[in-house]
């Protein structure tokens, strides 16, 4: 099957600041080492995915779910759960009296 | 020697007390101990765990239980939670994290007598197809160990290949059972979106992900799969339809089946590859099959619809990681965003960080719309050309990879390279349809997998087309060596 390969030279769609915003959304520290890579692949994935923009939908709905005829379930709105906390918070970084800590967030 | 037997013949033994699950869990318990420190496919091994539910399984069936998965060995994929066991989805972020309950698919097949000995490898968070990106470093490929395994499902495959369990399981989102199984010469079954439950699945791309098994044959697949498969209430996207009896349609003759041969799979496909999918082909039409050549016309956007619809879901998924519930934490974080950042940043991996971007790209204000919603929808013409193809054809049938395993290493500094292995597989997962990949000959040494993808709900059919061909034929009885 014929998918179009990336380019040998990436034309750069995004810039440093791009990424860094992008980084800066997603809750990720990325470091000066690893920057230009990023700018460098994503580039590169966004060009790659820019092919969509040649397939003709303007009369096509878009799909969330692979099925169709489906629907969301409900159930009565009773406790279902037995309280587990102490066996979930063994898994936390940081627990005292049942509550996670974390680092200030009020001055 | 007990590893080479089937699931079926495994249950004769234990039956007719030849032979007792203890046995059979420390044989393949030695085998683990022998042959994986060169794989690296297993992670985190449970022998103590698997001897005493090894001796639960004999009283079992001392007692008259005759479940036919009872006593057998399986190893899981480390993306399943598996209650009071590390469960790290191949990821620093959960190297700490012991699952606190067992997913459906863990429960179900402890509920049928299921031995766990350990969890596979994997490709971190399942994002990979080569089990290059996993934390705990690649997997290697047991025909050749310079070669990589494929992924995610790559640890699963690599030790079914080398028959350390009787089957494994996986979870397939855009090839990652099909993949890894062609690459090591293994059955690999995905089955129809819905079909098993996502419960306690660490979720990557939440509208595509499907656990299934991989094998040595697809009569072993059918019986794995029964248990695995049917309604469950904590999924939400779980399927409320009954599961048929695979293992008993296992007989029905091919005469008359229509079998779709994909004009855009065998476009382009590297010549040697092609010819074994051309035999393969005349196996099915001595069997009576008719072949009918459909097309997909616009099969070739599935690579670039999956890397807007898969990242998207994933970037949501993983935001659950945290630094503050559970996971990795950084050290002395600075205040809340610096703990989130740092955490998230030294507990993920680069590929997973990528997926992540590209995610949080296509969703952003301004770039919705002319990225998500635009897969969304191309998504759709996809899953309509299968449906159009479905009307005139039973099966569909073409190769699972564009070709055999390539070097550890070879594909590491090119997303895109990489992201094209799942060419022929990623289409079936956009769709939500069941397929499944089966050895079909080789190349310089190499397995190569012949794929058939079957309509929503069509695992019955799907798994007797793969059954007939490998009582035809015996490419799924060879081993390699080393690992006999």
């Amino acid at each position: 099957m014929r998918t179009r390969s990336a380019p040998k030279t990436v034309h750069m769609s995004l810039t440093r600041q791009d990424v860094e915003k992008i980084a800066h959304l997603a809750r990720l520290e990325i470091t000066d080492q690893e920057m230009p890579v990023y700018v460098t692949s994503l580039s590169s994935i966004v060009n790659f995915v820019d092919e969509l923009a040649r397939a003709d939908t303007k009369d096509t709905l878009p799909m969330a779910h692979p099925l169709t005829g489906q629907h969301q379930r409900l159930r009565p709105d009773a406790v279902t759960e037995a309280d587990r906390h102490e066996k979930y918070q063994a898994n936390a970084p940081s627990v005292q009296a049942g509550l996670y800590v974390v680092p200030r967030v009020i001055e | 020697m007990l590893h080479t037997l089937s699931i079926d013949e495994l249950g004769r033994r234990l039956s007719l007390g030849e032979l007792s699950s203890v046995e059979l869990t420390q044989h393949f318990l030695a085998r683990i101990e022998r042959l994986n420190p060169s794989l690296n496919a297993v992670i985190t091994p449970t022998p103590e765990q698997a001897l005493s539910d090894a001796a639960v399984a004999d009283r079992r069936r001392a007692a008259g239980d005759k479940a036919p998965l009872l006593g057998i060995p399986l190893i899981h994929k480390d993306i399943f939670c598996t209650d009071g066991v590390r469960t790290s989805c191949g990821s620093r972020m959960l190297d700490n994290f012991i699952a606190p309950y067992d997913a459906t698919v863990v429960a179900r097949l402890k509920a049928a007598g299921a031995v766990m000995l350990g969890k596979a490898n994997m490709d971190e968070f399942a994002m990979g197809s080569s089990n290059e990106t996993s934390y705990y470093g690649p997997v290697k490929n047991p025909w050749d160990l310079s070669k990589v395994p494929g992924g995610s499902s790559g640890g699963s495959a690599a030790a079914a290949a080398a028959r350390l369990a009787a089957y494994t399981t996986g979870t397939d989102t855009g090839g990652s059972i099909r993949q890894p199984a062609a690459l090591t010469g293994v059955t690999g079954v995905k089955p129809t979106y819905g079909r098993v439950s996502r419960y306690g699945m660490i979720a990557f791309a939440s509208s595509l992900d499907q656990a299934g098994v991989l094998a040595e044959s697809a009569a072993d697949a059918a019986l794995v799969l029964q248990a695995m498969a049917g309604f469950d209430p904590l999924d939400s996207t779980s399927v409320d339809a009954p599961v048929p009896d695979y293992h008993a349609t296992l007989g029905t003759p091919l005469k008359g089946l229509r079998l779709g041969l994909l004009r855009e799979f065998f476009e382009g496909l590297e010549p040697r590859n092609a010819a074994l999918i051309r035999d393969a082909i005349e196996v099915y039409t001595a069997l009576g099959a008719t072949t009918v050549e459909v097309s997909l016309p616009h099969l070739p956007m599935s690579v670039p619809t999956y890397y807007v619809v898969a990242p998207a879901e994933c970037s949501s998924n993983l935001s659950r990681f945290d630094g503050v519930r559970f996971g990795y934490r950084c050290s002395h974080p600075k205040d809340l965003m610096d703990l989130y950042k740092r955490s998230r940043g030294e507990g993920f991996g680069a590929e997973v960080k990528r997926r992540i971007m590209t995610g949080t790209y296509v969703l952003s204000a301004g770039y919705f719309d002319a990225y998500y919603l635009k897969a969304q929808k191309v998504r759709r013409l996809i899953t309509d050309d299968f449906r159009a193809a479905f009307a005139q054809v039973d099966l569909v049938i073409g190769p699972t990879t564009p070709t055999p395993a390539f070097g550890i290493g070879a594909k590491m500094d090119d997303p895109i390279t990489m992201y094209l292995n799942d060419i022929y597989t990623i289409g079936a997962n956009l769709a939500g349809l069941p397929g499944v990949s089966m050895p079909c000959g080789f190349v310089d040494g190499l397995p190569m997998g012949l794929q058939l993808i079957g309509p929503h709900f069509g695992e019955g059919p799907l798994l007797n087309a793969a059954h007939q061909y490998q009582q035809a034929t015996d490419w799924h009885r060879r081993r390699p060596s080393g690992y006999e």
